[in-house]
């Protein structure tokens, strides 16, 4: 039997709608799970805000094939409402993957569609691979042989970009956290490989209660990394955004204007920040990716230099850009370079320094970006700061501001995993609670291992052994 | 070179050693006319390491090789002084049986069954080329200017293949154990095409028993009840010898580092991979420098020689530095040492360079196995001669290669790895190298594999029967477990007595057994009308019942294994002709020619998407092939 695969089918921040789509044979049984419809008399199910008292879902009486339904995506296991929502289910053979499909469309916020497909992973579902549910319509002969190349060329370019984004969507902080639990099982693994390979050795034997303090300790550190994946610190995901503008304009000040929290350097120094600081922020739900860049100019220093040339590489993979002026000053020849950069990317002006005498005019503005916002702003009174975060979130859910949902899909897959490693290892302090044996334990670590190995990109290797062998003296 | 015409093969095998034999017998019994040759028949199934069969993935090798009809589970039953099943304190997976041999008496009972086995002839010659044509290998040349022809040939040379010993400052010429090596088929190999490379062992040195002091030493006795390597065998009564345990000093450790600058290991004459399971005392030291004893064990080599053997001691140090070394053991004060510990270096092939079926990549019909493949160990070398030697019958018959899968064989794991991954140092199987462990149990190599090899006609009529007999008593067994219940009171003492929580309702003497207190032996008690069955089949039924929900899990993640697994690839396949393959890719898969999806999938520098891209590149064939014939 193939997986039954899920994805999100729509770009997200697009617009009102998103959609949500199940290929495989549990696809029915994952929505009868979690969908619920409104009663016959017409009255939706009653919904106290939080608990949704529903109808046990019917599909022969309350869904038909091929049409869609209105009703609500519930948790299953809480009754949860998590949106409103029109679904659909497709059977098989006459759908794009010759498999049972199911497509939920509900509002195109990114939590909801997020929080929507990690519920249809946690019944059973897995995260589609790039390209899959086409690949998996070549296969089931759903596409004619001439599209086989075009199968492959998508299969290859949605992976690469895929695998990239994967990568570069790894923050240092998830990565090293991931990794130093791996060093963490990989120790365990390592004690009960040599346990279980050399009965022989002199070498001490591992105690159940030592096993499970270790696994205890990871299983909270694994809890804890998850709790703050759902906070949107941790790992990355949602909006890029990139500060950007000529030095001592007020970038760091705007940084920790929208952090609330001093984070950047700020001094009257130009030049002070001279590498990219990054920081998450939530506005109105939306996690945003917030750069602080270093002011950009001619400079001689090279360290500078550097985080310059970091500065353009930020602001052109930003979804959105905030462009600081410092209105005081004027628009000078650096500033209009700068906004040449960045011109064909989804601007925010910001005219800073509020508090003293404008020497910028609109019309100046308007003739560097036409479409923009334009928002003043003082850092030292907070003035413009709500505005900024309003007109973020208007843009994205007004669809002016669009991102390949990769990124997204990316963190659901490190949250998928990182849970399923959580599950693995808490299934080995059970074992080890009821002292089952080594080697019985040892496979749910070892999944355990390769879940945080899949986060990071690093494939099942020889790891245990070559540790075993640089860490315990063996042989005859 | 001139040479005369002997006679004609179906298939000849270079070496003797536990891949020879297997690889011989295993053609012979397949009915063809095999040859084998040694350097000398003295060595034939020679264990010039240590005197033991088995260990911890070792032991499930030798069941397999058992199981598949192979030669070394029964010599070892016939053979051992001691036995001994090692981690029965952890799951019934990595339980694993190892012996003590004699080791002479192992070589003159397998030297006995070469003899006495039809179709089987046994020559003591070196063999110095092999004849190539075509592509086609066809025959060997001896030293002594005989030319044997033979529809398939399998290398299987061991440490012989230019063997060089290392004592201390000294190095020369030689195979194991003070034999001959073999010079001249190395440089016929390299003309042939063929590419070698050194790897290097070591073993410890041999003592006389009456020199050692067994009363500063720890006892190591056998098993009271033996379990028999052979499924042939069902129990086995024998008296055991022990071998003894003692540990190295302060001492031990100052005497070897002073001489470190003496060791052949330190002194950089040896060229060739030593393996990092297998260190020699002064690399022991060396890098475990913090360690403050490290642990040996005293095993005797047979029953008619006082030598004994010293696991755990093995070296390259000059001879007095050994004798000296050795003394600082308690126990071994007055050592008198008969045989000095050794390092050998010898030439092997890249295992990449063949393939699943251990048929040469560049040479038809030229089956490779043992150390000559890369790996290390008896039993790694009996578990690839045996397949090799399947192989080049069924190829000679024109008959599709036998090839093990990961989740079918420990034998398949040491192939698919060899082959697949290649190794950088001599290979050791670890029940660790294995995906679905708990599938590929000692208890059952029987159950996985006897029926294959009885399809291809190796595994006797005998064997089948039993396996058949196995087979059915274990599964009526397990229904009347799942049947038979019992009542609370009638179990309440039983429970008591073996500490076991007491049940409230009617309960399933196969629920009984699942509890980790309670054997099949123990609820005999409850259970007084019960069939006969052998050991073998009580460990496999318990295990069955006991491990059910795990064995479950592992099988359904097999069935995902399998959809790569059984994605055949065409050998002649054109990779360059693939749009969508990353160059690389392309290239180790040109290189490789795997003959799965999912081995092309193990071939390291090929990337999950390559893999999407080869399944729907085979898909459109597929349609392509269909569609043309539905035209025709």
């Amino acid at each position: 039997m193939e997986d039954t695969i899920a994805a999100i089918a729509t770009a997200y921040g697009e617009g009102g709608i998103g959609i949500v789509r199940i290929s495989g044979e549990k696809s029915f049984d994952i929505l009868s799970r979690i969908f619920c419809t409104v009663n016959k008399s017409g009255n939706a199910a009653v919904n106290d805000g939080v608990n949704l008292k529903y109808k046990p879902f019917d599909f022969s009486k309350d869904m038909l094939n091929r049409k869609l339904t209105y009703g609500y995506i519930k948790k299953f296991d809480t009754d949860e409402i998590i949106d409103e929502v029109m679904a659909v289910y497709m059977k098989k053979p006459h759908t794009y993957t010759r498999e049972d499909v199911v497509e939920i469309d509900c509002h195109g916020s990114i939590i909801s569609l997020k929080k929507i497909l990690e519920e249809v992973i946690s019944l059973g579902a897995r995260l589609a691979e790039p390209g899959e549910f086409t690949k998996r319509a070549f296969l089931n002969g759903r596409l004619d042989l001439s599209q086989a190349e075009a199968v492959i060329d998508m299969i290859r370019a949605k992976t690469d970009t895929g695998y990239d984004a994967a990568l570069s969507q790894l923050s240092g902080e998830l990565s090293k956290s991931v990794s130093q639990l791996r060093a963490d099982i990989l120790d365990i693994l390592v004690n009960v490989t040599v346990n279980i390979e050399y009965p022989d050795e002199d070498i001490e034997e591992l105690q159940y209660s030592d096993l499970q303090n270790r696994i205890d300790i990871i299983v909270q550190k694994l809890v804890d990394i998850l709790k703050r994946a759902d906070e949107g610190r941790i790992i990355r995901e949602g909006l890029s955004v990139a500060i950007v503008g000529k030095p001592n304009v007020g970038k760091s000040s705007l940084m920790n204007a929208l952090l609330r929290e001093p984070r950047a350097i700020v001094t009257d120094i130009p030049g002070t920040t001279r590498d990219t600081i990054e920081e998450f922020i939530n506005i109105s739900g939306i996690p945003v990716r917030l750069t602080d860049t270093a002011g950009i100019r001619e400079t001689d220093n090279p360290v500078e230099k550097i985080g310059i040339q970091k500065s353009r590489l930020s602001f052109e993979k930003a979804d959105l850009v905030l462009f600081v002026i410092d209105r005081a000053e004027g628009l000078s020849g650096e500033d209009i370079e700068i906004a040449e950069s960045v011109k064909n990317k989804k601007v925010i002006v910001l005219l800073n320094k509020s508090d003293l005498t404008s020497c910028v005019t609109d019309a100046e503005i308007g003739n560097l970006f036409p479409n923009a916002d334009i928002i003043s702003t003082s850092m030292e009174s907070g003035e413009g700061i709500e505005k900024i975060k309003k007109a973020v979130y208007d843009m994205v859910f007004d669809g002016r501001i669009r991102q390949e949902n990769s990124v997204l899909v990316t963190n659901v897959r490190h949250k998928s995993l990182l849970e399923s490693a959580l599950s693995s290892l808490k299934d080995a302090a059970k074992l080890a609670e009821i002292k089952e044996s080594f080697d019985i334990i040892e496979i749910d670590i070892r999944n355990a291992y390769d879940s945080l190995g899949e986060i990071i990109g690093e494939s099942v290797s020889d790891d245990i052994i070559n540790e075993v062998f640089s860490r315990f003296c063996l042989g005859k | 070179m001139s040479y005369f015409i002997m006679d004609d093969y179906d298939v000849i095998v270079i070496g003797a050693g536990h891949a020879g034999c297997e690889a011989a017998l295993a053609s012979a019994r397949m009915g063809h006319k095999t040859l084998v040759f040694s350097i000398n028949l003295e060595a034939v199934a020679m264990m010039p390491c240590n005197p033991s069969i088995g260990g911890t993935g070792k032991g499930h090798l030798v069941r397999e090789i058992d199981a598949l009809g192979g030669e070394m589970g029964i010599n070892i039953d016939k053979t051992f002084i001691q036995s001994k099943m090692l981690n029965t304190a952890k799951g019934p997976a990595v339980h694993s049986l190892r012996a003590q041999a004699d080791k002479n008496l192992y070589h003159i009972e397998m030297k006995k069954t070469l003899e006495n086995q039809e179709n089987l002839h046994l020559k003591q010659g070196e063999v110095v080329d092999i004849i190539v044509e075509d592509g086609k290998v066809c025959g060997v040349i001896t030293k002594t200017n005989a030319a044997y022809r033979a529809k398939a040939v399998v290398i299987a040379t061991g440490t012989f293949l230019r063997g060089k010993i290392f004592i201390g400052e000294a190095a020369f010429e030689s195979g194991p154990n003070g034999l001959a090596p073999a010079r001249d088929l190395s440089s016929n190999l390299k003309k042939h095409g063929i590419e070698l490379r050194r790897f290097k062992t070591g073993t410890p040195c041999r003592a006389l028993s009456k020199s050692l002091d067994y009363s500063k030493m720890i006892e190591q006795k056998g098993d009271e009840k033996i379990v028999p390597f052979s499924f042939m065998n069902d129990d086995l009564k024998k008296d055991q010898i022990s071998c003894w345990l003692s540990y190295t000093t302060q001492e031990t450790h100052t005497v070897i580092r002073n001489n470190f600058s003496r060791s052949a290991l330190f002194g950089g004459q040896i060229e060739g991979v030593g393996p990092r399971y297998c260190p020699s005392i002064e690399d022991k030291i060396n890098r475990f420098s913090d360690k403050e004893r490290h642990q040996l064990f005293v095993e005797p080599e047979g029953l008619d020689t006082d030598e004994m053997y010293i696991q755990g001691m093995s070296s390259s140090l000059p001879e007095d530095v050994q004798r000296d070394f050795y003394k600082t053991i308690p126990g071994l004060e007055n050592i008198e040492i008969s045989r000095p510990a050794y390092a050998i270096e010898y030439d092997c092939i890249d295992p990449l360079m063949i393939k699943l079926s251990l048929e040469s990549r560049q040479i038809e019909n030229l089956f490779c196995a043992g150390q000559f493949n890369g790996s290390s160990g008896y039993e790694e070398a009996a578990a690839q001669g045996l397949i090799a030697g399947i192989n080049a019958a069924l190829k000679i018959s024109g008959k599709e290669p036998m090839v093990l899968k990961r989740d079918e064989a420990y034998i398949g794991v040491l192939i698919d790895d060899l082959v697949t991954k290649g190794t950088p140092e001599p290979y050791r199987i670890m029940t660790s190298r294995a995906e679905y462990r708990l599938l590929l149990r000692q208890d059952n190599a029987d159950i996985r594999l006897t029926d294959k090899s009885y399809h291809i006609g190796l595994a006797s009529e005998e064997r089948y029967r039993r396996f058949l007999a196995k087979k059915e008593h274990i599964e009526k067994e397990r229904q009347r477990l799942e049947e038979t219940f019992l009542m609370p009171l009638d179990i309440k003492e039983f429970l008591e007595s073996h500490e076991s929580t007491p049940v409230q309702n009617k309960v399933s003497l196969a629920e009984l057994l699942k509890r980790p207190e309670l054997t099949y032996e123990m609820l005999a008690e409850i259970d007084p009308v019960r069939p006969h069955l052998t050991s073998h089949e009580i460990t496999n039924l318990e295990v069955q019942i006991k491990y059910e929900g795990y064995i479950t899990k592992q099988l359904q993640q097999v069935e995902k294994f399998k959809k790569l697994e059984n994605k055949h690839l065409d050998e002649n396949l054109d990779y360059s002709a693939i749009d969508g393959l990353r160059i690389e890719a392309m290239q180790k898969l040109s290189k490789f020619k795997p003959a799965s999806v999912g081995q092309a999938s193990r071939i390291s520098g090929v990337s999950p998407a390559d893999i999407n891209v080869l399944i729907v590149y085979l898909e459109k064939q597929r349609r392509m092939r269909d569609n043309s014939n539905r035209n025709n």
